[in-house]
């Protein structure tokens, strides 16, 4: 808190704090009256669908996208009369490619520099330190252009720190890469964490990935349907999660909604799901009792894909998308491979 | 105060630098207009002698000052209309997060395209000698001061299209209805006082043709050439460059 970017009279824990943020395109809601606050130095997650209001909720905050109603404050600055201070104390790594690929990495960053206002001096000691923070020392001088994916996501990590920002917002930073690479940026994310004081405000349609979050925002159709830790929010769900076939399903689904207490949901195709307190102890009773062949049972553990079954009895899926969605996907094809 | 000039440099140098380096867009850049003046122009001015009358040499000098313009005319139109991609997939929404205000965004894109324009269309002076136009230090400097006001014409309308514009399919549909029809009806390859009517009337509503007018003032000196007085022409452009750069401004700040 030492530094300038501290905020006027700035005294709570909660770096972040939204009440009541509605917006409205052409009189459609995407972010239907939501509240929530990030307190300082967590990681907090939004996770939910692509279309859910992730992005747009983010765009707000950052100063990118006006609000219809309802307050939002960072660092103690409103985000619609200080726009300036805001933008000061924030780092951005977007959803889209956001690098010109045809200045080095090193120039990328230099120019971030010069918009931040940095000293010449500061900067070029930081970009040094940033880059070796995403391993990327070595290459600075190279044009972007000739990086692969991952490169470029860590170049735009090491970029969002680059002044020293009070919050770094990442919009998917893991979407349209490999699974390797993904295990990797979480990894540099993870390791970022570690070494300093930072408050990270991350989404996610990946549900694994937002388990490293301190807190989740589980947010569907522009509202917050929960928020929580990730422990908590598994708790909510009984149990183990046990997903099995048999020969003759409707008889089996009476059968089990007969033992006590447990409720059977309903899944596509011939499965049927349900959750029980001890799956090692329930599971041979079952087989043997059965009234039924049951032809194949997994149990496990419930995930946050599971909370969001749970809650909104959908699954996280890929919304269909637009014309524009689609320029979007073959441009991050182009651009992260 | 320094921070927003370090700003309007920061956006300019980015435009430059990437000119600078996009080699294949510099020898390109060349093709066009060669194209148009020594194989459209030569063609036409050779079909002089088909249909009586010569002067197929002074076509090709009067086409030269359009050509000119053409180059400044597009060069300066894409630049500023490169904000529709690079709001969504580039560097530009980078810049809009961070502590620069939309105005300086704007001022300096619109000195970053004016100077590339302006670049290139020096080079193709390179190419006046050749059709026995001659270029010395006064000239030139006429011609730079007139290639910059058509270019800040052009990038404010750029800018201001592309503040409202949003989809690629829309920037094509521009380019078709606007930049085409501006450059044909602008004086640029055919003398516009000796057409019909109706070209004479959308000539004088087209910004261009005052550029590429007082563009043909400044290499030829020929007063039977001209459509305007100068100084109405630079009045105009002045008058055009102050209400675009405002409005565009005014877009450009617009939050969605």
């Amino acid at each position: 808190m030492g530094d300038t970017n501290t905020g006027k009279d700035y005294s709570g824990e909660n770096m972040i704090e939204v009440k009541n943020l509605v917006k409205e395109f052409k009189g459609l809601r995407a972010i239907d009256n939501i509240s929530f606050s990030v307190k300082e130095d967590e990681i907090f997650g939004f996770l939910g669908p692509n279309g859910a209001g992730k992005t747009t909720t983010i765009n707000i905050i950052c100063t990118l996208l006006s609000k219809t109603s309802g307050s939002i404050t960072l660092n103690g600055y409103d985000v619609s009369k200080e726009r300036n201070k805001i933008r000061n104390c924030i780092g951005m790594v977007f959803q889209d490619p956001s690098l010109d690929d045809k200045l080095t990495a090193l120039e990328n960053l230099y120019f971030h520099g010069l918009l931040y206002n940095m000293p010449r001096v500061t900067l070029k000691k930081r970009a040094e330190e940033v880059l070796d923070m995403v391993n990327l020392t070595g290459r600075e001088n190279s044009l972007v252009m000739t990086y692969s994916g991952g490169m470029r996501r860590r170049l735009e990590i090491a970029r969002g720190l680059l002044h020293y920002p009070k919050v770094l917002f990442l919009d998917e930073p893991t979407l349209g890469l490999d699974p390797q690479t993904r295990n990797k940026i979480w990894d540099y994310i993870i390791k970022l964490k570690k070494n300093r004081k930072i408050t990270i405000f991350l989404t996610s349609h990946y549900m694994e990935e937002t388990e490293i979050c301190d807190r989740i925002a589980v947010i569907d159709r522009g509202k917050i349907i929960a928020l929580d830790s990730p422990e908590n929010l598994k708790n909510t769900i009984g149990g183990d999660i046990i997903t099995l076939t048999s020969e003759d399903n409707v008889k089996l689904r009476k059968y089990v909604k007969g033992i006590n207490g447990i409720e059977v949901h309903d899944t596509k195709g011939d499965k049927i799901r349900f959750e029980v307190k001890d799956s090692s102890r329930f599971i041979p009773r079952l087989i043997k009792d059965s009234p039924v062949k049951i032809l194949s049972i997994t149990a496990r553990k419930p995930t946050l894909n599971d909370v969001f079954l749970e809650l909104t009895g959908r699954e996280i899926r890929e919304e269909s998308v637009s014309s524009k969605d689609n320029m979007r996907m073959r441009m991050r094809r182009r651009m992260r491979h | 105060m320094k921070k927003e000039l370090t700003g309007i440099y920061t956006v300019w140098l980015r435009d430059i630098k990437r000119y600078l380096r996009d080699k294949p867009r510099i020898i390109g850049s060349f093709a066009q207009p060669i194209l148009f003046l020594f194989v459209l122009g030569t063609g036409i001015a050779s079909s002089f002698s088909v249909f009586g009358s010569g002067g197929g040499k002074d076509f090709l000098n009067f086409m030269f000052p359009g050509i000119v313009g053409m180059t400044v005319l597009f060069t300066s139109f894409f630049s500023a209309m490169s904000i529709v991609w690079d709001r969504e997939f580039g560097f530009l929404r980078e810049i809009l997060v961070a502590p620069v205000s939309r105005t300086s965004i704007v001022i300096g894109k619109l000195l970053g395209g004016s100077t590339i324009a302006m670049v290139q269309g020096s080079i193709i002076l390179l190419f006046g000698p050749l059709l026995g136009i001659p270029i010395n230090f006064f000239i030139f400097f006429k011609v730079v001061g007139i290639m910059f006001l058509i270019a800040m014409t052009i990038s404010n309308m750029g800018i201001m299209l592309a503040s409202v514009i949003k989809s690629m399919q829309a920037f094509q549909v521009i380019t078709n209805f606007l930049l085409m029809p501006m450059f044909f009806l602008s004086g640029a390859l055919f003398p516009l006082n000796q057409t019909v009517e109706w070209m004479n009337i959308v000539s004088r509503i087209n910004p261009l043709s005052y550029g590429i007018d007082a563009m043909r003032f400044a290499l030829l000196n020929n007063p039977s050439l001209q459509l305007y007085p100068l100084w109405l022409d630079i009045t105009v452009l002045v008058f055009l460059i102050v209400v675009l750069s405002i409005t565009g401004t005014f877009l450009f700040n617009r939050q969605d």
